[in-house]
């Protein structure tokens, strides 16, 4: 049951880009396709997932033992980098298939606030170590499907006739603030 | 001259968020007053200039291959700085930022000039470039918040203009919503 409450409410209420706004920058950013979307969706999920793990194993048992917790930004942030330039080696020696297809899109995730601001939330909220995989994949999976429909949308769009001034990143953020809007009506089913 | 030119970029002609529309996560979540924007400007323009005046000063010292590390962790330093120091001293406008304090390290503006400008440049022009890019974003994060205050809960800086705002400008659809229409206008002006 609680496990169903994290996700539901990781994925609907506290949507990660339109309640919480993290990861705003791909959002604009790769939205322009469907497919492209997908992509950043499937390496996004992949790596916060993963990087979810590892800070939190390092934060229980390396920073808190040593009573060394305030180092917590520089080594998240240290091993998230290295972590996604990991997979994209991984990645290309294994299945250079997967590669081709989040490979462009990975050394773009360092930058991803979700991932750090994930990492930060589980150990800000006291999860174990199921809870946060669990609610870290809930959290990619609310991005996705953000970043899906707004890409659906902005497909759309290109075909009208917007103002001059409003193309491009106005029009798109003007839009994720309908969609917001739209998401803002699950608020409380939780 | 050349220096004010470092340092007048920054705040119009290359606004970081109006005009090259970087760090967006942050100019969205911390906008819910002008307060509240102005204040994670000036937490930003802290490690911008910090950061751009030590990578200028190392940038020869470190290999290229590992240099975006580097920059990252001296970055990450100073976010560590800010974070401590405000939590210390502003209890209430840390509770506030929250989580978007320590997310200042994956802001693109300051790896960006890091990146772009302080590792080729001196030191005080560096100085500048990170002194006019953080207050250039406190600026367009102070314009954003007080719109958003003003319509959203009827008054700016706590002084009462309007019995009752609409509430949904205070709330993350109307984020999108002003600094879409913002970045519009500036869009409009700039032809």
């Amino acid at each position: 049951m609680e496990y169903i409450l994290i996700i539901i409410s990781a994925i609907l209420v506290n949507n990660v880009v339109l309640a919480q706004f993290l990861g705003v920058c791909p959002f604009l950013g790769v939205s322009n396709k469907v497919s492209t979307s997908l992509g950043m969706a499937g390496a996004v999920t992949f790596v916060i997932v993963l990087a979810t793990m590892v800070t939190f194993l390092l934060y229980q048992y390396i920073l808190v033992p040593l009573n060394i917790t305030y180092l917590q930004t520089i080594s998240f942030i240290l091993v998230i980098a290295s972590l996604v330039q990991m997979v994209e080696i991984i990645l290309k020696k294994i299945s250079p298939s997967l590669y081709q297809a989040l490979g462009i899109f990975l050394p773009l995730i360092t930058t991803n606030c979700a991932v750090l601001g994930v990492a930060i939330l589980v150990i800000q909220k006291d999860f174990t170590l199921l809870q946060g995989v669990v609610y870290g994949a809930s959290i990619s999976i609310g991005f996705g499907l953000a970043l899906v429909i707004l890409a659906g949308i902005r497909e759309h769009l290109d075909k009208l006739n917007v103002p001059k001034g409003m193309r491009g990143v106005p029009i798109a953020l003007v839009t994720a603030g309908i969609l917001a809007l739209a998401f803002m009506g699950f608020t409380g089913i939780v | 001259m050349n220096q004010w030119k470092n340092f007048t970029k920054g705040l119009i002609r290359e606004n970081p968020i109006l005009v090259l529309i970087l760090g967006t996560c942050p100019t969205l979540a911390t906008t819910s007053s002008a307060i509240n924007g102005i204040s994670m400007g000036l937490a930003t323009t802290f490690v911008l200039v910090g950061s751009n005046v030590v990578i200028s000063l190392i940038a020869n010292m470190i290999p290229s291959k590992v240099r975006i590390p580097a920059y990252i962790v001296v970055i990450a330093s100073f976010v560590t700085i800010i974070d401590l120091v405000m939590q210390a001293y502003v209890p209430a406008i840390y509770e506030t930022l929250g989580l978007f304090i320590p997310l200042i390290v994956v802001n693109c503006i300051v790896l960006g000039r890091a990146e772009a400008f302080a590792s080729k440049n001196t030191v005080v022009s560096s100085f500048f470039d990170g002194l006019g890019m953080g207050l250039g974003f406190a600026l367009a994060l102070g314009i954003l918040g007080a719109i958003r205050e003003i319509l959203g809960a009827g008054q700016i800086f706590g002084f009462e203009l309007m019995n009752q705002g609409a509430l949904v400008f205070v709330l993350a659809p109307g984020a999108f919503i002003a600094l879409g229409y913002l970045i519009a206008l500036v869009n409009k002006i700039k032809k």
